[in-house]
């Protein structure tokens, strides 16, 4: 899941230069300003930024995170991902495809085959039983009627609501619609996966249990993952990288702790202010260095490990806690008073120096 | 002043009135003066559409057609090839329907000629028994939605058949099985159409409008001018009216679907089609449903003025009984069509929610138990009808085809009913009748025509203006003007006066019955019902039990449109003040007033702006009916367009008396909506 690791592969979803600008003149008005989109200035002449200039990269297997407040062009430049809207500017690749040069047909072959998406209002067919909203991307492609309603069957299972078939969406609360929405999404077996703000409609308790239940999925099928959210603490729970977006321009985009530790700008570092550090910081950035003579206990932590998640044993332990790579080797030991310190000492410059 | 006045809309108000009646006392009622009455400049204007009219139909654009019967090439207008083209497809249409049911051999013929025809005489197709018509209904209701719609279905055919209206009766339907699905259709194409291009929108808007509003009447003479006379051109004059409220509502409807819906199916991979097919439409159905209940209401309400163009059936029939005061019979022939209308309703609404299920695993047998079920019925009816056919030997076979009026009536029972009431109440109804023309009607009649032209228009363009600015008051004089401009502009006002009338009674009426029902969650849910329920029946039913009381006069017309005018001013008037936040509720309790009080300060203006667009509908439904009171004598515009059904130049005037009337009700619209929106927006509704 970790970014570094699919770094040798070409990247699945790559934006170059994005600009999507609504307004009737935005095509004029974009070729004058010549790749500098001054908001305010378009704005007087009634269009719209919505997205401003966005390049980056996703990885095969990578989940990035596009956050920033309502209104920042999340959604927009999603739908430019997905060509639901026609960006104004710029080139979008799809696993090295220029998706902004691919006439009607094509584009719907490729949703067809390998994007699923997943919507905030869950945007359910009302007319059809869960079943059939499930199976209703294969019946588009033409799966006969017996074959997709078996595969929505097992992906009922997936999602856990097996004996719920024959529902309406209306009769179904909020988090089991939602299931839907993903059930659907999945159906096609897409390699990339668009999710916006798929839990914001949500109550905070189930917002909880789908996440955990998103993390789960993951787990078994490792999409390629674009996920809209607003809500920080989202992020940082599901990420392997964030885009901090503010008034369509992507202010930053990096891991969740070197967003934490490292600002790019005032505006990330203001957002990013009240984020508690052991939410975000992994194991490896509080360990020492293996010393022989210090007596360690048997507990082991990968040092990929989030803090937060391991700290009641590294506190528990009265010895340091080993820490481990990937491959099992031992690479560090923990300190119980680091981490304390980190909890409760408060955000020191300390902390954020030993990282970079 | 003036200060007050800009702030005071209804000082503004005072004033206007002010003038106006100051207008009505001193212009004086000199003919030839342009203050009291316009020079009628559009007195042209039918000759000059007839003209064109014919043009169209008998010059532009000749090309060579084969004529058999010649055995020659002759030059025929196109357009005439392409009406007649279209008339022979729609009559072969219902008449395929028809003789189904009832048997026939035109639809032989189609395919043959008369001459094998008559050669050949086993070629006929025999007719269903009527009891094979009802068990199929039965069994279609049961099929699509339960016992319940069986139950309805099989009784309605039932009655139709004992009580002799199974011959009209099924010629009505197989008119209405054409047309409603073509207007269907027409409606939904159009309406995607308009939801797909900006510009079909714009230009489909303002013809919706005037169609909508149009009075009926007026369709039916360029109807027959390019269509000719008989069912297929009631069909068409019907397709054409029965249309509008399809397409607006298909719009709503997709116009109102989310867009994260749309674009759930867009990533889902559906192609375009696919896309308007099986996402938006579907997902619009509740709106397109209500389309679908408008239009088999609008055919319904057609089916007796299709006839006065030669549409067979039940609209004939009654159209007769009415004129000859055959009351009782007119009542049952009315349940007739009231019946159908409500089983078409059902039905197609039940066809539209049906659901498939995916997973019982059904045999043979189950999966087409309804087929088979149909078979058995179907076997029945022939042997009953065989039965019969050995019962009665003399006479009428009872059990195949019960002959028009051979069934039972009631008509005797209602005649008789009647009659009593005449007898018990005559001085009270005549009393009342006499005062009310005498005192009420001819006095507010005469006033309106006492008002001169400049008085009118002031009050108008007036009011227009303090409501909506300068181009309401522009657009509401605009109506006005091309009205007054016609030669019929005492008409119009005949037509203002009952409208008005009309409108004001039923507005009160409305208002009233709804603010006391939506004080009571029961009550309201009740009148709900009930309007419902109403606006099912054809507008000509609620002629025939005024008539019964009141005879042909006025006093009959307005009640008729006063019990059918009231229904929307009802339904708003519940609608908004259901739509009152129960917060302000609250409010308006904590802060100590009592419950009128509150309904005065805090309910009545926030659900005012439905009620505007209430008295809106009340308009239209008023006018409509004002037309179609033609029907029993009145002599306003309506009078006059029906007379123009039967002239021979017929369409210009007819066409135009309708835009006068649809005009009349525009401007009004205008004032209303504008008024309603603004409102609303400032009440922070919308
Ligand atoms: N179809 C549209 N037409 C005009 N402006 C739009 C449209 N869609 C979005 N916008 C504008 O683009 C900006 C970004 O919107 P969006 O991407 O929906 O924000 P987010 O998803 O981050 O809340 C907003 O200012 C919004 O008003
Ligand atoms: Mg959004």
């Amino acid at each position: 899941m970790s970014s570094e690791a699919s770094n040798s592969n070409d990247p699945v979803i790559r934006c170059e230069n994005v600009f999507k600008i609504f307004g009737d003149n935005a095509k004029r008005m974009m070729k004058e300003s010549g790749g500098e989109v001054d908001a305010a200035k378009f704005q007087e002449q009634g269009c719209i930024v919505g997205v401003n200039n966005a390049s980056f990269d996703v990885h095969p297997g990578e989940l990035l995170i596009i956050m920033g407040l309502s209104g920042s062009g999340k959604s927009t430049l999603l739908r430019c991902i997905s060509r639901l809207t026609d960006a104004t500017a710029g080139k979008i690749f799809i696993e090295g495809e220029d998706i902004l040069k691919m006439n009607n047909k094509q584009l719907i072959q490729l949703r067809r085959s390998k994007m699923g998406m997943v919507f905030q209002s869950f945007a359910l067919l009302p007319h059809k039983t869960v079943l059939e909203n499930i199976a209703f991307p294969l019946q588009v492609k033409g799966v006969s009627t017996d074959d997709s309603i078996k595969r929505a069957g097992e992906m009922m299972e997936l999602v856990s609501l097996s004996g719920r078939e024959n529902y309406f969406p209306r009769e179904l609360s909020g988090g089991q619609q939602q299931r839907v929405g993903i059930a659907r999404s999945l159906a096609i077996e897409p390699d990339i996966w668009f999710l916006d703000e798929p839990f914001s409609a949500l109550d905070p308790l189930i917002r909880k249990e789908m996440q955990d239940e998103f993390l789960r999925l993951q787990g078994v099928l490792s999409k390629t993952i674009l996920f809209v959210t607003h809500d920080f603490d989202e992020a940082l729970r599901l990420a392997d990288r964030i885009a901090i977006m503010k008034d369509g321009i992507i202010e930053q985009l990096d891991t969740p702790a070197n967003i934490v530790l490292n600002p790019a700008t005032e505006y990330v570092r203001k957002f990013t202010e009240e984020v508690p550090r052991e939410k975000v910081l992994k194991i490896e950035t509080v360990m020492d260095p293996v010393n022989p003579a210090d007596p360690v206990s048997d507990i082991k932590v990968s040092k990929d490990a989030i803090i937060e998640s391991v700290a009641e044993v590294v506190l528990n332990s009265s010895k340091p806690v080993s820490v481990i790579d990937s491959t099992g080797a031992i690479v560090g030991a923990v300190h119980a008073s680091k981490v304390v310190h980190l909890l409760f000492g408060g955000h020191s410059k300390e902390t954020s120096g030993q990282l970079s | 002043m003036m200060e007050l006045l800009r702030e005071h809309k209804y000082l503004q108000f005072m004033l206007l009135i002010a003038v106006f009646l100051l207008m009505c006392m001193f212009v004086p009622a000199t003919d030839g003066s342009w203050l009291w009455r316009l020079p009628p400049l559009f007195k042209q204007l039918p000759l000059m559409i007839n003209n064109s009219v014919d043009f169209l139909m008998f010059e532009w654009w000749l090309v060579d057609v084969y004529d058999p019967d010649i055995e020659e090439y002759e030059k025929q207008p196109v357009m005439r090839q392409v009406t007649r083209g279209i008339s022979g497809f729609i009559l072969f249409l219902i008449e395929f329907v028809r003789e189904l049911i009832l048997g026939g051999v035109k639809t032989i013929v189609t395919f043959t000629s008369w001459d094998w025809a008559t050669e050949n005489p086993w070629a006929r197709w025999p007719g269903l028994p009527w009891t094979v018509v009802a068990g199929g209904a039965a069994i279609l209701g049961y099929r699509l939605s339960g016992i319940g719609l069986a139950l309805f279905a099989g009784f309605t055919f039932v009655y139709i058949a004992i009580f002799g209206q199974w011959e009209p009766s099924m010629q009505t339907l197989s008119f209405v099985l054409i047309a409603a699905p073509m207007a269907i259709l027409i409606g939904l194409a159009l309406g995607v159409c308009a939801y797909k291009s900006k510009t079909v929108e714009t230009i489909l808007n303002p013809l919706l409008n005037i169609a909508q509003i149009m009075p009926h009447f007026s369709y039916l003479i360029p109807v027959m001018v390019f269509f000719g006379i008989g069912d297929h051109a009631g069909a068409i004059a019907t397709i054409i009216f029965a249309t509008p409220p399809m397409v607006r509502l298909t719009l709503l409807g997709l116009k109102k679907v989310s867009p994260e819906v749309a674009e759930a199916g867009r990533m889902a991979g559906c192609t375009d089609r696919q896309l308007m097919r099986r996402v938006l439409i579907p997902t619009a159905r509740r709106d397109i449903l209500i389309g679908v209940n408008q239009v088999i209401m609008q055919c319904l309400a057609m089916v007796v003025i299709a006839s006065l163009i030669g549409a067979k059936g039940l609209g004939n029939d009654l159209l007769i009984a009415l004129n000859r005061l055959r009351i009782g019979l007119a009542l049952e022939i009315g349940v007739c069509i009231v019946l159908i209308a409500i089983v078409l309703d059902r039905l197609s609404l039940a066809w539209a929610n049906k659901q498939t299920d995916y997973f019982a695993d059904q045999s043979f047998k189950q999966r087409h138990k309804h087929s088979i079920w149909f078979m058995g019925v179907f076997l029945a009816g022939v042997v009953l009808a065989w039965i019969g056919s050995l019962v009665f030997k003399e006479g009428f076979n009872y059990l195949y085809l019960i002959p028009h009026n051979k069934g039972l009536t009631t008509g005797p029972f209602w005649q008789a009913g009647v009659d009593w009431l005449w007898d018990t109440f005559f001085y009270t109804l005549k009393g009342f009748n006499e005062w009310f023309i005498v005192d009420v009607l001819i006095p507010v009649k005469t006033a309106f025509l006492a008002m001169p032209v400049v008085a009118t228009f002031t009050l108008a363009m007036g009011t227009g203006f303090i409501v909506g600015g300068i181009r309401s008051a522009l657009i509401v004089g605009g109506y006005l003007l091309f009205i007054a401009l016609t030669e019929w502009w005492d008409r119009a006002l005949i037509t203002s006066y009952l409208m008005t009338m009309a409108v004001l009674i039923s507005g009160l009426i409305g208002i009233v019955a709804g603010t006391l029902c939506a004080q009571h969650p029961r009550a309201a849910r009740w009148l709900l019902v009930w309007c419902d329920t109403f606006q099912t029946f054809p507008s000509f039913i609620y002629l025939i039990p005024v008539m019964m009381l009141f005879g042909v006069t006025d006093t009959s017309v307005l009640i008729a449109i006063v019990v059918y005018a009231t229904i929307p001013a009802a339904r708003y008037t519940v609608v908004g003040l259901q739509s009152v936040p129960e917060q302000l509720h609250d409010a308006g309790s904590m802060a100590g007033v009592n419950r009128f009080q509150r309904y005065l300060s805090i309910e009545l203006p926030m659900s005012f702006p439905h009620m505007a667009l209430g008295i809106n509908q009340t308009v239209v439904f008023a006018l409509a009916m004002v037309i179609i009171g033609a029907l029993i004598g009145t002599d306003d515009l309506g009078q006059l367009i029906l007379g123009a059904i039967s002239e021979k130049q017929g369409v210009g005037n007819g066409l135009v008396l309708g835009f006068c009337v649809a005009f009349i009700g525009l401007a009004i619209d205008q004032i209303l909506r504008t008024w309603a929106n603004q409102r609303k927006a400032a009440l922070g509704l919308e």
